[in-house]
This record gives structure tokens, sequence and C-alpha cells, in this order.
């Protein structure tokens, strides 16, 4: 595939490795609780601005990922991260257009069908919820987007 | 699903030979046969053990920070410091030396006056030591990763004990490392008996604030504030006498049938770095005739029955946690299904007693 040579896969693999070290290393309870997903937004960033290079199965491997990390029901995070990737890598074009402040509104948009389907799955597999507390990570994450986009820009070369 | 999404500018742009409604309808499926093997036990562990082995150096490195934190602070101690913790340290041997001799001498006349070789409770013949890895704790997460996996013989539904009380067991297994659910994870379970009255019950994660609670008490129960809470060691998961918790606070209310009781737990779980994983022999569950056959009370067998094979202890101990977290969370709910739960155990501790 010729389009392979041009996509910045060393730099995804790096940031994606980064990203899941970053939701998974233990925090205070008080700061975990408003800590946003980076994984998904890495994966989200990816999926707009290369969505050739890792697209929905990029999803899928670090939602895995995420799952054995937490122990969690295997598939549980992957479904969840397939999804939104497969809305991002969609809309990828649509979504790249709009002015950053928009894109956060976007993202905050996926994060919540993100955390609603993990949710839903933990409910479902008869596992303990969340609280309400929890869903501050959605607005946390949208409102680390302009910053986490600036800086996974700059890690690749522009178009 | 599959045909939304997939003009022909799409799949140009895209560069798969599939289109992302196909690629995504494709993954949501194997997502979810993943999680009903999943979920249904048993046919992913080897995937499982396979893949925390993968993940192993990551969760290696995730908790490198703080190892290097601890480490620095620990190379930096003044020697004073050191010289009177070791200070400490060697009068707190000497004490418990002298406790473990007692003990020795209890258990025999224990032994002794049970006369009954079935009777004995599990004893803990082996443990070995694992450094902690990473901690998780969150709300509805609270498990540690330990540097022992199947290689050093650690199973899944293994006992972990810290010095001071029964921490939790292991879940997922890795080839080096293993996954510890604590007593204080709101989808755990123990089962306990209090210290002073020999009452017994189950002791379930409280999650938020590291509690345990005891959901299944008749507000009638004769428990209060500073009881100790001992493992019963019915389930065969965990070996008996070893201290859990303490109770802090008991709420009763006319309204329920139930009493609100809150226990704190012994082991230091925000501060340990090393835990043990214990080995016991447990006559009852090594031997399944030896249980069925004292049997005067007519409901023993099925008392006894979710404890008797080792390998299942796991999932026996495991379901009285799922069941509890629905009447934990909804309190509107006063006699819940699973309330008979606890039962048949009482039933069968009149026999045993």
């Amino acid at each position: 595939m010729s389009a392979r040579m041009r996509e910045p896969r060393g730099r995804l693999f790096f940031t994606i490795l980064l990203a899941l070290f970053l939701s998974v290393v233990p925090l205070p309870a008080w700061l975990d609780a408003v800590r946003p997903a980076f994984l998904v937004l890495t994966v989200l960033y990816w999926s707009i601005a290369a969505p050739r290079a890792g697209g929905i199965s990029l999803g899928w491997i670090a939602g895995l990922a995420l799952d054995i990390f937490q122990g969690s029901v295997l598939g549980q995070h992957a479904l969840a991260l397939s999804l939104v990737t497969y809305i991002a890598v969609r809309e990828h074009q649509k979504i790249r257009s709009k002015p950053v402040f928009q894109q956060s509104l976007i993202v905050m948009g996926e994060l919540f069908i993100y955390e609603f389907v993990v949710f839903a799955i933990d409910g479902w597999t008869g596992h303990a919820l969340y609280g309400p507390l929890h869903w501050l990570q959605i607005l946390t994450g949208a409102l680390v987007w302009p910053l986490a986009a600036a800086l996974l820009g700059r890690s690749h070369a522009p178009r | 699903m599959a045909a939304y999404g997939l003009g022909a500018t799409n799949r140009r742009l895209t560069g798969h030979g599939s289109s992302p409604g196909l690629r995504f309808t494709l993954y949501a499926f194997v997502s979810i046969v993943v999680m009903v093997l999943d979920q249904r036990g048993g046919w992913l562990t080897e995937a499982r053990f396979l893949l925390q082995a993968a993940a192993y150096p990551l969760q290696l490195a995730v908790s490198s920070p703080s190892a290097a934190w601890a480490w620095i602070k620990e190379s930096t101690q003044a020697r004073e410091a050191l010289r009177a913790e070791n200070e400490r340290l060697r009068a707190r041997e000497s004490a418990l030396a002298l406790r473990a001799l007692n003990y020795e001498g209890l258990a025999r006349e224990n032994a002794q006056l049970r006369g009954l070789a079935h009777a004995l409770p599990p004893i803990v013949d082996r443990w070995l030591i694992g450094e902690i890895v990473n901690v998780e704790l969150t709300t509805l997460r609270q498990r540690l990763l330990i540097n022992r996996g199947t290689t050093n013989g650690v199973f899944a539904g293994q006992a972990v004990l810290d010095d001071s009380g029964l921490l939790g067991q292991t879940i997922h297994i890795g080839p080096w490392s293993a996954e510890v659910i604590l007593v204080t994870d709101p989808e755990h379970a123990v089962p306990v008996q209090i210290e002073r009255t020999g009452l017994r019950t189950i002791a379930v994660g409280a999650g938020n604030e590291g509690t345990l609670a005891l959901p299944y008490l008749p507000a009638n129960a004769d428990v209060k504030a500073g009881d100790l809470l001992v493992t019963s060691g019915l389930g065969g998961v965990f070996p008996a006498g070893y201290p859990v918790a303490r109770v802090a606070e008991v709420h009763r209310d006319a309204i329920q049938p139930l009493a609100q009781v809150r226990a704190v737990p012994l082991a230091r779980i925000d501060r340990d770095r090393e835990v043990a994983l214990v080995w016991f022999n447990d006559e009852r569950t090594k031997n399944p005739d030896i249980q069925a056959q004292p049997a005067p009370h007519p409901s023993v067998p099925a008392g006894a029955a979710p404890a008797a094979p080792a390998p299942a202890s796991a999932a026996a101990s495991a379901v009285p946690a799922k069941a509890a977290a629905a009447p934990a969370k909804s309190k509107t709910s006063p006699a819940p299904k699973s309330a008979p739960k606890p039962a048949p155990e009482d039933q069968a501790e009149d026999e045993v007693q």
C-alpha cells in the first residue's frame, strides 16, 4: 500500500503507548476522578488526523490493551473505543475542518458515547458502577483536547 | 450499519479495501463474542494469561515513577532513622517469635481438644512474599498487581495477607504477575466470623471509603463497634481465623430489618509494599466424603456444597459479592433476593459447634 509510506506509524505507536501509560499510571484519588481519558483522546486524534494509519483496528487494539490493564471484561473498552473511532474516521474530514473550540465539543460528545458504552457494559455484566463524579472526565477530556491536539500535531510533520 | 457511510469517496479516502462501517461491525461483533466468553469464564483464561504476560513490562514501567521515588526516599534516609527502625523491628521480631511459640502450643492443644481430624480448620502451611508492582485504588477497583505468577505456583483464588490482616485474593494470573482483588473492592466478599460472639456472616467491600460492609446481619444481631472480624474459613478460599477488619459503626434503623454495619480493614492496604500469598491445607476441601459424613442436620450438605471443590471456590466466593452489589447500592429494597444466601452457612455453623 503506497499510502503507508507517508503515515506517521512510528509516532502513532509511541504516542499511543504514552497515552496508555498516562491512562493507567496510579494517581491520588482526587486527581484520578478528573483524569482525562488520554488514550481515547490520542486515538481520536489519530483517527481524525491520519485515518489510514490506524483506523478502527487501532481503536480496538488500544481498547483491548486498556481492558487488560484495568482488569475489566475483555472487549469492553475495545468495543467502546472502536465505536468512537468509527465515528471519528467516518467524519474525519468534517471534524478536521472545524475550529478547535468546535472540535472540543465534538470530542466531548465522543467521550460521552465512550463512557456510556463502558457504563452500560459494566451494568449488564453485573459489575459495580462508577459514581456521578466519574462523568467529570468527559469535561476534563474536552478541556484538554486543544492542548493534546496541538502537542500531537507537533509530533508529526504537517500535511 | 455496514451500508451507512459507504460512499465511493469514503472508500477511496480511507484507502482500505473494506469500508469503516464494515470494519466496525466486524470489530463490534468480535468484542461482543470476547465479552460473552470472558464473562462465562474458563474459555478465555489462556488468552488472558498470554495477554497479561505481554502487558507485564509496561505495567512495570507504569509503576517505575513511584518505585523510583520510594528508592530515592529510602536511599537518602538518615542513618539514625534507619538504626532506630532496625531497633524497633528487632524488638518486634522477638515479640512475634514469642507469640509464635505460644501459638504452636495453642494449636496443638486445640487439635487435641477437638479430637477430630476433619474438624480442624484449614491451617496455613506455606507462604510466599510478593512485591506490589501497581496499585489501583479507585471507588470501583481496589486492586493490586504483584510480581508473582504461575511460575511461582500462584493460582487464581489464592488468599493474600499482609502482616496485620487479610488483604484479598488473586483473580487474574499471568506467568510473572497476578492481580489481587482487595477485600474492600465492591465486587469482593469474604466469609467472616465475629470473634467475640462466633457469629458468622459475609463482609462485602464497600469500595468508596475503603471499608467493608456487613449487609446480612439482622437488626438484633449481637455486634458492636470495636468487634474484630476474622475469616471463618467457609468457602475454602481463605484460611480460618485470620483478622480481616474491625467494626467501626453499627447503625440500626427501626424500619430496616437488617443492621447497617461498617468495618475498617486491618490490612494496611495503602501502605504495604510486600504481601504474602498463602497455601493452606483444607481437610474439608481436599476430602469431599468427610464433609458429607457427619450430617445429623438435613441441611448440611446443601450448606457445605458451595465450599466443596477447591478450583470452584473462587467463583463461589465471588457469587455473593455480585448479588450483594445491588442491595448495597439501592437501599429502597430492604429484602433482596440474596438475603437468604447466608442462611445455609448459619445452619452449617450450628452443626459444627
